[in-house]
């Protein structure tokens, strides 16, 4: 009799869709971001501090006229923002694990990898409309953008921010309730990332072993492709180790953020 | 086909290991419910109510014993009783940084609604339970009861024709409680949902609830009506009153050809628990008058299903609640993961109804 329910009865109820729930996930994560813009700003402050206070002590140390700072600087602030603003993502999740939201969102028929992809592309909206207020903030201090590079620079940021926010995810599903741990592990995690990346001063003068681990550091490639991609400089290596590195990090942290979701209840 | 229950579960188990230790949570839960009933699981904290909701629910899976809701294998076809069924967890449905409104119409199309279709709909449930002048807050910025609220409104959003509650009440005070009941029992009313709810308050249960399975430690101890389990389990205590102890001592023997539940005397009073009180109260009064014994007093005081609760298992349920707790990690893992608990869904034994559980801090 059962199995007869199952097959006679008229279906008009929603099956899983990967491409068409990842949509409905992406669009609610993005409803906030679109009532209170401002948010967008906040996140912002840390980038901007580093910015207004960090770049004019580079200026005086380096001796180099402003514009050629920022022409360095810069782009390491750009993927800065994908790292303290991505990376912290998953808390929001992980806020969502603890006040029962994400529960409802597992009871309702959508595909898993959904609920961790759509997330993960809404990354690309903060990135997007951040890194060009940084651009548009330093700007009239002179330095000079080559407009391809900018749209294959962002581009880049883009997917390298989805892989970093789809890892901040897996750690917030891995860490459940123990917002201290995720905390802990984030914030061990992204200060060595940023130094070994030459974010902030040049490794030039860096001693040996530090220059071998930022030749392993995948975000010490996005901030060279950024830096040669705003130049103009399009046929760089470091902008194709750049993409190489960005497109691993993205891969892996879907399939690493996809995994953890399949196994979370 | 009508007549397939909407749920049926066949010996639904499940373990968990903490620390090294398994825990049975749930144990053998063999029930059916019938289209459009009104059940509710009554028993103590972490007697494995919600670990059974969220087996039923797909959840979790069970580490034996399997279950069919809404006609489909919980095992086997997840995604299709997923797609059937409302759910309203613990805690809250809505995220903190959403609007009300925008929830309910990510919800509309989470379950394949057309926009149209989800706006009217999110428009009908604001309306029937009293949101509408909070529709556009956020989340966050609800009260304990408007938070519920829009939890039932979002399990509801689909018109599922079986909604689980886990809970639906805890943290509430009483008039947010009644009105939430309110709310559910005229959308029930409306679209003829089947409503299965788990509580630990025992008057819900009373009051509102068709049919209660009483759980204890994992275990379903009895399952029938409120009423039935009171006068089988329970039954009503009546006191009658004399102005001496003779007399009492005389009225024992009256009053025990009409029962055959124990009558005793208690100073100047005469005291028994019986079935079906209520008729036997005057009753007893006429007879005492005929065997020229003058009743000074006489009362009747109906069971509470704490009574039962007491019959069945020796305890009060409020002592059942404090005494040690079942854990209850509610890990999707039936091997503890890297023997650490996640201590977050052990909701049952961790919960303060005293506290608004949908406040900050959680």
């Amino acid at each position: 009799m059962s199995a007869v329910t199952e097959t006679t009865r008229p279906d008009t109820v929603v099956r899983a869709n990967p491409t068409r729930d990842t949509w409905n996930v992406l669009t609610r994560e993005l409803r906030p971001v679109v009532r209170d813009p401002f948010s967008l700003i906040f996140s912002l402050v840390q980038p901007l501090i580093f910015l207004g206070l960090f770049a004019p002590l580079l200026v005086g140390n380096s001796g180099q006229p402003v514009g050629e700072t920022l022409q360095w600087f810069v782009p390491g602030v750009l993927v800065m923002i994908v790292l303290f603003g991505t990376g912290a993502t998953g808390s929001n999740l992980q806020y969502e694990m603890m006040t029962g939201s994400h529960e409802r969102t597992l009871v309702a028929p959508l595909a898993r990898s959904s609920l961790l992809v759509g997330r993960a592309l809404k990354e690309i909206a903060p990135i997007v409309v951040q890194a060009l207020i940084i651009l548009a903030v330093a700007w009239p201090f002179g330095f000079s953008i080559n407009v391809p590079g900018l749209l294959i620079g962002v581009a880049l940021l883009a997917v390298f921010g989805v892989g970093l926010g789809a890892l901040s995810y897996t750690l917030a599903l891995k860490t459940k309730d123990r917002e201290w741990l995720f905390w802990g592990v984030q914030q061990t995690l992204i200060f060595p990332l940023l130094i070994l990346s030459g974010m902030l001063l040049p490794l030039d003068d860096a001693p040996a072993w530090m220059q071998a681990v930022a030749t392993v550091n995948p975000i010490n490639w996005v901030v060279q492709a950024e830096r040669a991609l705003i130049a103009g400089d399009l046929g760089n290596s470091a902008v194709l180790w750049g993409w190489v590195s960005a497109l691993v990090l993205a891969l892996l942290g879907l399939w690493a953020g996809i995994r953890a979701m399949r196994k979370s209840s | 086909m009508a007549n397939e229950p909407i749920i049926e579960a066949q010996g639904l188990t499940k373990r968990f290991t903490v620390k090294k230790k398994t825990v049975e949570a749930v144990t053998d839960l063999t029930f059916q419910v019938a289209r459009g009933e009104l059940v509710a699981f009554l028993g103590p904290n972490g007697a494995g109510k919600s670990t059974s909701l969220r087996m039923l629910t797909t959840l979790i899976p069970p580490t034996s014993g399997t279950a069919r809701v809404v006609g489909f294998d919980i095992l086997k076809r997840p995604a299709d009783v997923r797609a059937r069924i409302g759910y309203v967890g613990q805690l809250t449905s809505g995220s903190f940084a959403q609007r009300a409104r925008d929830e309910l119409l990510s919800q509309g199309a989470f379950y394949g609604m057309g926009k149209a279709e989800s706006k009217k709909r999110a428009d009908e449930l604001i309306e029937s339970l009293d949101l509408s002048g909070f529709a556009n807050r956020s989340v966050q910025q609800l009260s304990g009861g408007q938070k519920r609220r829009l939890d039932v409104a979002l399990g509801l959003m689909h018109a599922p024709p079986l909604i689980f509650l886990d809970e639906p009440s805890t943290g509430l005070d009483p008039q947010s409680r009644a009105n939430l009941w309110q709310h559910i029992l005229d959308l029930r009313q409306k679209y003829g949902t089947t409503i299965f709810l788990t509580t630990h308050y025992l008057e819900e249960a009373d009051r509102y609830a068709e049919r209660v399975m009483v759980m204890d430690k994992g275990r379903v101890i009895a399952d029938d009506t409120a009423t039935r389990l009171k006068a089988n389990l329970a039954g009503d205590v009546l006191t009658f009153g004399f102005t001496s102890e003779k007399d009492a001592a005389a009225a024992v023997a009256v009053i025990q050809r009409l029962t055959d539940r124990e009558v005793r005397r208690a100073e100047e009073s005469v005291v028994l628990t019986a079935p079906e009180g209520d008729a036997l109260l005057p009753a007893a009064v006429r007879a005492l008058d005929a065997a020229g014994l003058q009743a000074t007093r006489a009362t009747g005081v109906p069971p509470t299903l704490d009574d039962v609760f007491l019959a069945l298992t020796g305890r009060t349920l409020r002592e059942a609640g404090e005494g040690e707790p079942v854990d209850e990690p509610e890990n999707e893992e039936p091997v503890a993961e890297r023997g650490a608990p996640s201590p977050r869904r052990n909701a049952e034994a961790a919960e303060q109804p005293e506290t608004e559980k949908t406040g900050a801090g959680r």
